[in-house]
């Protein structure tokens, strides 16, 4: 199975002949070509176009991100995986209301039933939050059973903004106060959480849409999302799904342990940002995350959660075929 | 893709004879589904297959079967010329000699019906176009080889399975039906990822 590369310093990305090194005056590595899926750059990364050209025809993506960590944008290599007649159907998902409102409801439906498994698998000891916990449980439920009323995509973007606001409500009371939430704030983020969360939420979205790469999907057609809200608004629907089940599970981990302290973080609150050290403890916890492997039961045989990503793309293909109706994935561990 | 002056010379050859034998040549490259020698190959094995392969839903890199495959092809039979091309028909090499032989590289006898059916459909199209040929299967890894040659009920076969094949790949995806050869099937994780997914909780 192939494996994500992250580079957290500095450097150049050069080819001598099939062989690219990571250089900076740290020193020389090389990049094991065909054990690597993406690459993610956070840090300054130069490179010709003998490497570009080189990681384009095995199909590696770079994902870059910016000094504050977030997404920057993609060296996407040229389609090798294309079938017409799949585009086509997926264009059709999109162009006909009722077909894309029902894909819309099935990422929201998908996100929402992890949201619930996380409340409650994290308040399943807790005691004296447990009522509370329940009652938020309830709210969540109530908006959801709304969305198979819903005429509009923009108003199943509001039931899924309100569901994730009682979300991130519900988490303050989990959370020590140190990590509490409040209001949901991106550019900048605006506390520790909100840190974690953007920095993790840019990473769901690169892999996703590496995975996107490896399937006959286009990117940019979405159904949730407008496609053209961002240039690959499909990794945004799907990412949607992957957000509670792989991000939300580290920051509960990293929190719960206490793996970070004051020097994982930079910045003022208001302003704040994950430090190098910070970076660097997030994105191993990412990494073994996606490598990860869990029974599935279909299957009958052990799947990564990086791979789930790519079965869940699987399906959605196949509903656009017409060939077996979507079902977002809710994990069943 | 065929382009202009190919299709014309063919036509030339055509007009030497009997008129059943140039539809051979409409029915495989100009009819809305052009038949190869890998469908005819996936129609013995797997109907999702065919369709899916059909409709140029292919998998990534990356499946350590199609890896092999690839690998044995590209490494074996270095001296013989490989991937001849004709009429848009890719055979994996050719002999010349007293008889032309028609070879096909193969992993394994574990599809030999879907092996010798599409061999047979080599040896079926180059009779129509007025060549005569015997097709030899190659097992690198084996270290054996099998000759095949058609007869008239073959022949008659092939046509039928030309038809059929049109037919599936035109209508909707066969839905995945589970069989002891999926395990080993690069599709099997397309064909099965949706079994175990519950609604919601």
């Amino acid at each position: 199975m192939r494996e994500n590369f992250y580079i957290l310093q500095d450097g150049i990305l050069k080819r001598k002949e099939n062989t690219v090194y990571f250089e900076n005056k740290e020193g020389r590595k090389i990049l094991p070509i065909n054990k690597i899926s993406s690459i993610f750059a956070y840090g300054n990364l130069s490179f010709s176009s003998g490497v570009v050209s080189y990681l384009s025809k095995e199909g590696i993506p770079i994902h870059f991100f910016n000094y504050y960590g977030f997404y920057e944008g993609s060296m996407y290599p040229r389609e090798t995986l294309i079938s017409g007649d799949l585009v086509i159907r997926q264009a059709e998902y999109y162009l006909d209301p009722e077909k894309r409102l029902c894909l819309a409801g099935k990422f929201i439906e998908g996100a929402c039933g992890n949201i619930l498994k996380n409340l409650k698998y994290y308040a399943r000891n807790r005691e004296d939050i447990q009522e509370i916990i329940e009652n938020y449980v309830t709210s969540i439920k109530t908006e959801l059973s709304r969305l198979i009323d819903a005429e509009t995509v923009p108003s199943m973007m509001r039931t899924e903004g309100k569901i994730r606001e009682l979300y991130y409500n519900a988490l303050d009371e989990i959370f020590p106060e140190e990590y509490r939430i409040i209001k949901r704030t991106r550019r900048p983020p605006n506390n520790k959480m909100n840190t974690l969360i953007s920095f993790g939420n840019s990473l769901v979205y690169s892999t996703t849409l590496s995975e996107i790469y490896n399937t006959q999907l286009n990117p940019t057609i979405s159904y949730l999302h407008e496609p053209f809200e961002r240039r690959f608004s499909l990794s945004l629907d799907v990412s949607e799904i992957f957000k509670p089940i792989l991000i939300d599970r580290i920051i509960f981990k990293l929190v719960n342990k206490n793996m970070l302290d004051d020097g994982c973080f930079r910045g003022e609150i208001g302003n704040m940002l994950l430090s190098d050290k910070g970076k660097k403890i997030f994105l191993k916890e990412y990494d073994e995350k996606l490598k990860t492997t869990i029974k599935h039961k279909g299957l009958n045989k052990s799947v990564s959660y990086k791979r789930l990503i790519r079965l869940e793309l699987y399906k959605l293909s196949k509903h656009v075929l017409g060939a077996e109706n979507y079902k977002p994935l809710v994990m069943w561990w | 893709m065929k382009d202009e002056s190919v299709k014309d010379t063919d036509y030339s050859l055509d007009e030497l004879k009997d008129e059943p034998e140039t539809n051979i040549y409409a029915e495989v490259f100009l009819g809305s589904v052009r038949i190869t020698g890998v469908k005819v190959n996936y129609y013995h094995i797997c109907k999702t297959k065919l369709w899916l392969f059909s409709h140029n839903i292919n998998l990534e890199r990356g499946d350590d079967n199609v890896a092999l495959g690839k690998i044995l092809h590209e490494d074996r039979y270095k001296k013989n010329l490989k991937n001849i091309t004709i009429d848009g028909i890719s055979i994996d090499f050719v002999k010349t000699g007293k008889r032309t032989e028609i070879h096909e590289i193969k992993k394994s006898k574990k599809m030999d019906a879907a092996d010798r059916a599409q061999l047979l459909f080599y040896l079926y199209y180059l009779k129509k176009r007025g060549f005569d040929a015997v097709g030899i299967l190659n097992y690198p890894l084996l270290n054996k080889t099998e000759k095949i040659e058609m007869n008239a009920e073959d022949e008659a076969n092939i046509e039928r399975e030309i038809e059929e094949i049109k037919k599936i790949v035109l209508s909707s995806m066969p839905a995945p039906m589970h069989k002891k050869i999926c395990l080993k099937c690069a599709y099997q994780e397309f064909c099965f990822c949706g079994r175990g997914d519950k609604n919601g909780e």
